[in-house]
């Protein structure tokens, strides 16, 4: 009974990262009327890849990153896949530089995510272009790059405590 | 024990190493497969997208009247601060619309009378559907809403899609209880309109930003700021004289149009049944009654 117990209760707080990122997907795609939502909505999900690849990998695999690229590319109508394989590449280098982000100051991590968003602009930018047949505009792409660079603290924020409930294990 | 574990832990990581980089690999080909699938059978995509669409629709329902909410809070709190100068404002309005009332009501006699004169072939009367919009994707590629009506309620794919301000955009897909709108400043939407004024027929061509513009616009066209377009009606998906924008700026090779719409705004929309009179009766019917059963 107690083994059972400990093993539900490891395994939901194991699932609050991937839970939270795929909530914060469905809440981009709500009808939330703010005018500076209307134009563009910040990269949640590439905020939420870039954090839990660095401080609870274990509790992000691969597979639940597709996903979670792969639903919002069907919910938001982009192209299907694009999504998918940015919020993949982003894992990839941010995994790769892991062990240079653990235990830094937040300055840093942010000059990480300042670093790898203007990149994952100008993929999309290309990707989209490339399935459009067409060239998209870049200004509100621009716009978004920058409004997720400046709203990544909030979400660290937020991200903090929840990665510290996912980690903590009853002893 | 702890020794023990701690060396089954060195013998795994190797292993676990190369099966992580091998299943990042392969998702990252299942991305790519998926780009592929989506450019040569976007039929199939389509037929997924509506599916899972469809599916978790429950969950925009619920959450977007919330949401609604949250927003309109917004503008009530901004209404009541207002509202002397609001009632003002709207009583002189109402006085100018009498007048205009009565106008409209003797000219529309007029132009009735004027029809029976010519015997002009009347234009089909719409049928229509409400619906909310429950979500809106918002991101800077494209420009698309999600309305909970689809193809049990007669939606249709192309179908012209207006609110209260004017038209909004047409009906990319449709599925069983819901629907995916285009809207008329994405990227992909073309629609024929014309210049109320100077007749001139154009295409309004969405580029991903607030303000669409005309595209193929003869060079001879006489379009200046404050022109008011409509649809043309053009191609028969869309119903003629639908109200959709007026000319906002003019450069040497660009008019661009302020569309009637306030997006801020955009939560119910009205997806309208347009069928060019004489045109393909049959097929229509045949469809809808399949549709029924």
């Amino acid at each position: 009974m107690g083994d059972w117990l400990q093993w539900t209760d490891r395994a939901l707080r194991g699932a609050i990262p991937v839970t939270v990122t795929v909530m914060l997907v469905f809440a981009a795609s709500l009808p939330w009327r703010l005018p500076a939502f209307v134009e563009v909505t910040p990269a949640f999900a590439v905020m939420a890849v870039f954090y839990w690849t660095i401080y609870r990998p274990e509790r992000f695999p691969f597979a639940a990153t597709f996903g979670i690229g792969v639903l919002q590319d069907l919910l938001s109508g982009t192209p299907l896949g694009m999504t998918a394989l940015v919020l993949l590449i982003v894992q990839g280098v941010v995994a790769s530089q892991r062990t240079f982000f653990r235990g830094k100051p937040f300055l840093v991590i942010w000059w990480g995510f300042s670093l790898v968003m203007p990149a994952v602009g100008l993929l999309s930018w290309i990707i989209s272009s490339a399935c459009f047949g067409a060239l998209v505009p870049p200004l509100p792409i621009v716009v978004q790059v920058l409004l997720t660079m400046l709203l990544f603290p909030v979400f660290v924020l937020l991200f903090r405590p929840l990665g510290v409930l996912a980690a903590a294990r009853p002893e | 024990m702890r020794v023990g574990r701690g060396r089954n832990l060195v013998l795994a990581v190797p292993g676990r190493v190369f099966a992580q980089r091998f299943g990042y690999a392969m998702l990252a080909c299942a991305a790519i497969t998926l780009m592929i699938l989506s450019q040569a059978e976007p039929r199939v995509v389509e037929t997924i997208r509506v599916g899972v669409v469809d599916t978790v629709a429950p969950i925009f329902a619920f959450f977007s009247q919330p949401a609604a909410t949250i927003s309109s809070g917004f503008d009530e709190l901004d209404g009541i601060m207002s509202v002397h100068e609001r009632n003002e404002q709207l009583a002189h309005d109402n006085a100018q619309l009498r007048k205009w009332q009565a106008g409209a009501e003797q000219l529309g006699h007029e132009n009735d009378m004027f029809r029976r004169m010519l015997k002009v072939v009347p234009d089909q009367r719409a049928r229509f559907v409400t619906a909310r919009v429950i979500a809106d994707s918002g991101g800077p590629f494209i420009h698309m809403v999600l309305v909970n009506a689809g193809q049990s309620h007669g939606v249709r794919k192309g179908q012209a899609v207006v609110n209260h301000d004017g038209l909004v955009g047409r009906v990319l897909e449709a599925g069983d209880h819901t629907a995916r709108i285009l809207l008329l400043t994405d990227l992909n939407s073309r629609i024929p309109v014309v210049l109320e004024e100077s007749r001139d027929r154009t295409i309004l061509r969405g580029d991903n930003s607030p303000h669409p513009h005309l595209a193929f616009l003869a060079t001879d066209a006489r379009v200046k700021p404050g022109d008011r377009i409509v649809t043309s009606g053009e191609g028969g998906m869309f119903p003629p004289a639908l109200d959709v924008g007026i000319v906002s700026a003019v450069d040497k090779d660009r008019a661009t149009v302020q569309p009637f719409v306030v997006w801020e705004r955009l939560d119910f929309v009205t997806i309208l049944d347009y069928v060019v009179p004489g045109v393909f009766p049959e097929t229509r019917r045949a469809e809808r009654a399949g549709s029924l059963e």
